[in-house]
């Protein structure tokens, strides 16, 4: 097929004679649901292009058609693995619409379930990431240290993924009995298991030379080409939602936020190790202080209205960043429109920027560190 | 039952089987068993030991252990037997078989998890027989614009080279394929057979991940092949020779390995970039070009490609064992048989159990010697290909930049050091002649 009958942004125009044009993706082990266009000079990338869009859903458009509790199970489906975090800003939005004051123990499990959800999406980044890089025992590890998180999450909403469990309200169920000694048991060892990842993975000499200085993102340009989330704060700008915007109760917990300056692959992939631990941390916190008894949901009435034309915007820190959703409400029972801003997206934004120049065995590891979900960016 | 995928019954293959042995047997009854019997009738019989040669008494000789042995012993001593069998394609086969059942079930204990578990009852031991099966049933696929001739002939290539790479080693006394006296630079052609089989295979595919693939296999296998090289030469500057089986023998009471260790570490990373293993698997470096000059390869063409690599594992590593860790020497563990009981029978009560035409099998060929070379070879031969193995599991991938600034600044430069190392002992005269050995 020749150009002419392309798009223009597919279209693989033959530059020159030394450049050849790859098509990693959206079949090939090192791209996930996308495709990178990368033009190679030898081994150096000349040119990259990703062109993601394979697995868009509309799910911001099936939001128009469902009421504002029915939205809830799909609306997750973006990102499975962190999928009470991608239901966070909906939530808390829909409950700024309807005017709904939550109960306080409510606040400390969806700060609970969110964390966990953030650990257990990091770890099946991190796997990922692992195998990226060549490192089956990456792999293998935190995709089995996952089950940990997942058995609590289950134990807490019955479901290992696509938990459906935030509601406007509150969340659906109660803590199952005897949870605060379990949780805290498990997210102990836990976090014991992830410090040893350092050994075998993050103080590697190989993984460190590989990855160190590759793919600088300076300050100046994070902020300039609108990064967020754990790309941010590699790059030293310490910007942390749960800090700088709490919501629920992360005001009344000690969140640090990890930020590194090097702004290279290194630092972009050990800062989601980092932010697991302090994860961990705030779950014990969470449940140290969460009120031992009481509602976790306020009662609604079938089919809730907004009131009158009306819009909100909420945003919180997710897995990958930033991730906002902007609901507008005309009054009737279901959104008038319902736009999800998710961190994938702005994230792979800095690709073509940080790829060029670089070799083509910097591609993975550049590329993933990016902290990048192709479905959440799709939606 | 679909027209496309019909059910596969066991019952009904036996039944096939079973019916194909009855036509033949029946046809040969009807047919063929005449005519044998007619032809013999012309023939004149040969008189053996004063009897008249008749079709009963060939056959009963096929049960005589005293005609039967020294017809296996002679076979035993053939070319064809040590190719196939004992120290060429059979046995390294074998070992390359267990090698990759270690890989896997090792690689999974070191990451948590069981590996091979449902094939075969114990462990999943007879996984690799599946994937075999499965490799040989699936179609084999070639690329409209390949050049299909050297497509087809690469992995058969890449076989062959690993198999006369294998033919090169010296198992036991004597027991080689291939006695050469020039038997290391044999080592060296064939290894530098390799990178051009590669070549030929990713190329030929007209592909563009296999093509990049190629191109990084070139560069490694060429790049790391001159610190290969030099880093041997220690071991003939020492010895004098070139002759594998006599540089396995001159190491009788140590190994070069005491004197001579920064050449092993050396001649050990080169192997490892040589066998394309983590952290040197860039040609087949998944996330970023497939699998590399395999990606195109499919089937059983696949399969003998894998065969190959792990036949050339087993080969670096006896060449490792061999150069650096003495070979088949070794402390002698295997007792001596029982010569008596052969030669004068084992008296059960009133019967004496007597085996004739055992005793030259045992006294000539398989000696308690030559079984204690085969163990402690295959022992250390088994250790290194442990150490070969166990990278995979710590290590990521290498960039192919630091790839070659270590073969060709850090590892040349270490194999000059262990030259230097082998001269300074030579003339010093610890080792040589008048020294040591």
């Amino acid at each position: 097929m020749t150009n002419e009958f392309l798009p223009p942004g597919l279209a693989l125009q033959k530059a020159d004679e030394r450049i050849m044009t790859l098509n990693v993706g959206p079949q090939h082990p090192g791209s996930g649901h996308m495709r990178i266009i990368v033009q190679i000079d030898g081994d150096y990338i000349v040119a990259c292009d990703p062109d993601p869009g394979y697995v868009h859903r509309g799910e911001e458009k099936m939001a128009e058609y469902r009421n504002y509790i029915t939205n809830i199970p799909h609306l997750e489906r973006p990102v499975i693995h962190d999928s009470c975090n991608v239901l966070y800003p909906y939530v808390l939005g829909v409950e700024d619409l309807l005017g709904i004051e939550v109960p306080e123990r409510a606040k400390y499990v969806r700060v609970i379930c969110s964390e966990l959800n953030r650990c257990i999406y990091t770890m099946y980044w991190l796997a990922i990431y692992g195998i990226f890089l060549g490192h089956s025992t990456m792999f293998m590890w935190p995709a089995g240290d996952r089950e940990l998180l997942i058995d609590l999450m289950e134990k807490i909403s019955g479901a290992r993924v696509t938990h459906a469990h935030f509601v406007p309200g509150g969340v659906r169920n109660d803590l199952p009995p005897n949870f605060e000694e379990v949780c805290l048991r498990q997210v102990n060892y836990f976090e014991k298991r992830i410090r040893e990842y350092a050994a075998v993975f993050y103080d590697n000499p190989i993984l460190i030379s590989r990855t160190q200085d590759t793919g600088v993102l300076s300050r100046e340009d994070a902020i300039r080409l609108g990064v967020t989330g754990s790309v941010l704060r590699a790059s030293g700008v310490d910007y942390d939602l749960r800090k700088k915007e709490p919501y629920d109760v992360y005001e009344e917990l000690d969140v640090h936020s990890n930020v590194m300056k090097e702004g290279d692959s290194y630092a972009r992939s050990k800062i989601p190790w980092l932010d697991m631990l302090e994860s961990c941390n705030i779950i014990k916190q969470a449940l140290e202080k969460m009120p031992k008894s009481g509602s976790v949901r306020v009662k609604l009435k079938p089919n809730p209205k907004g009131k009158g034309l009306n819009s909100v915007y909420k945003r919180v820190e997710s897995g990958r960043g930033s991730l906002g959703c902007h609901i507008v409400s005309d009054g009737k029972v279901e959104p008038y429109r319902l736009k999800l801003s998710v961190g994938s997206f702005r994230n792979l934004i800095a690709l073509p920027y940080l790829l060029k120049g670089e070799k083509l065995g910097n591609m993975p590891s550049v590329y993933w560190s990016l902290n990048y979900w192709p479905v959440e960016a799709d939606r | 039952m679909s027209v496309i995928a019909p059910d596969f019954k066991f019952s009904k293959f036996i039944q096939s089987l079973i019916s194909d042995v009855v036509w033949f047997v029946l046809i040969f009854s009807l047919i063929g068993f005449p005519i044998i019997m007619m032809v013999l009738f012309f023939i004149p019989m040969p008189v053996i030991d004063g009897e008249l040669l008749t079709p009963f008494l060939a056959f009963t000789y096929l049960a005589d252990p005293t005609r039967t042995l020294p017809i296996v012993q002679s076979f035993m001593m053939t070319d064809m037997f040590k190719i196939m069998a004992f120290p060429g394609f059979g046995f390294a086969a074998l070992l390359a078989a267990a090698t990759i059942f270690v890989e896997r079930k090792m690689l999974a204990k070191l990451q948590l998890r069981v590996g091979p578990f449902y094939c075969g009852k114990f462990e999943g031991i007879l996984q690799l027989m599946g994937d075999g099966l499965k490799l040989i049933s699936k179609e084999i696929i070639i690329p409209a614009k390949a050049d299909k001739p050297i497509f087809w002939a690469a992995p058969v290539l890449f076989v062959a080279s690993a198999a006369a790479f294998v033919a090169l080693i010296p198992v036991a006394p004597g027991w080689v394929v291939a006695d050469v006296d020039m038997g290391l630079l044999a080592v060296f052609a064939v290894i530098g057979f390799f990178p051009i089989v590669t070549i030929l295979s990713a190329w030929s595919a007209n592909s563009k991940f296999p093509f990049i693939g190629g191109i990084r296999a070139l560069f490694q296998m060429v790049s790391f092949e001159i610190p290969l090289i030099l880093s041997l030469l220690g071991v003939v500057m020492v010895t004098g020779t070139l002759n594998l089986s006599e540089i396995a023998a001159s190491q009788s009471s140590f190994p070069w390995i005491l004197f001579l260790p920064v050449g092993a570490i050396v001649f050990f990373i080169t192997m490892l970039a040589e066998l394309e293993r983590i952290p040197f698997d860039l040609p087949e470096a998944e996330s970023e070009i497939v699998a590399g000059w395999l990606t195109e390869l499919s089937g059983m063409m696949y399969g003998l490609v894998q065969l190959g690599t792990y036949l050339k594992l087993y080969a670096f590593a006896a060449l490792f064992v061999v150069l650096f860790l003495g070979g088949w020497n070794g402390p002698q563990i295997v007792p001596q048989f029982p010569m008596e009981i052969v030669t004068e029978g084992l008296e059960l009560g009133p019967v004496t159990a007597k085996i004739g035409g055992l005793e030259p099998l045992l006294t000539e060929l398989i000696t308690p010697e030559m079984i204690n070379g085969v163990l402690m070879f295959v022992l250390k031969t088994v250790g290194v290909i442990f150490f070969i193995l166990l990278p995979r599991g710590v290590f990521p991938r290498i960039r192919v930049d630091m790839l070659l600034n270590l073969g060709w600044h850090k590892l040349i430069g270490l194999a000059f050091v262990n030259i230097f190392i082998a001269l300074a002992l030579v003339y010093a005269g610890v080792l040589g002649p008048g020294g040591l050995q």
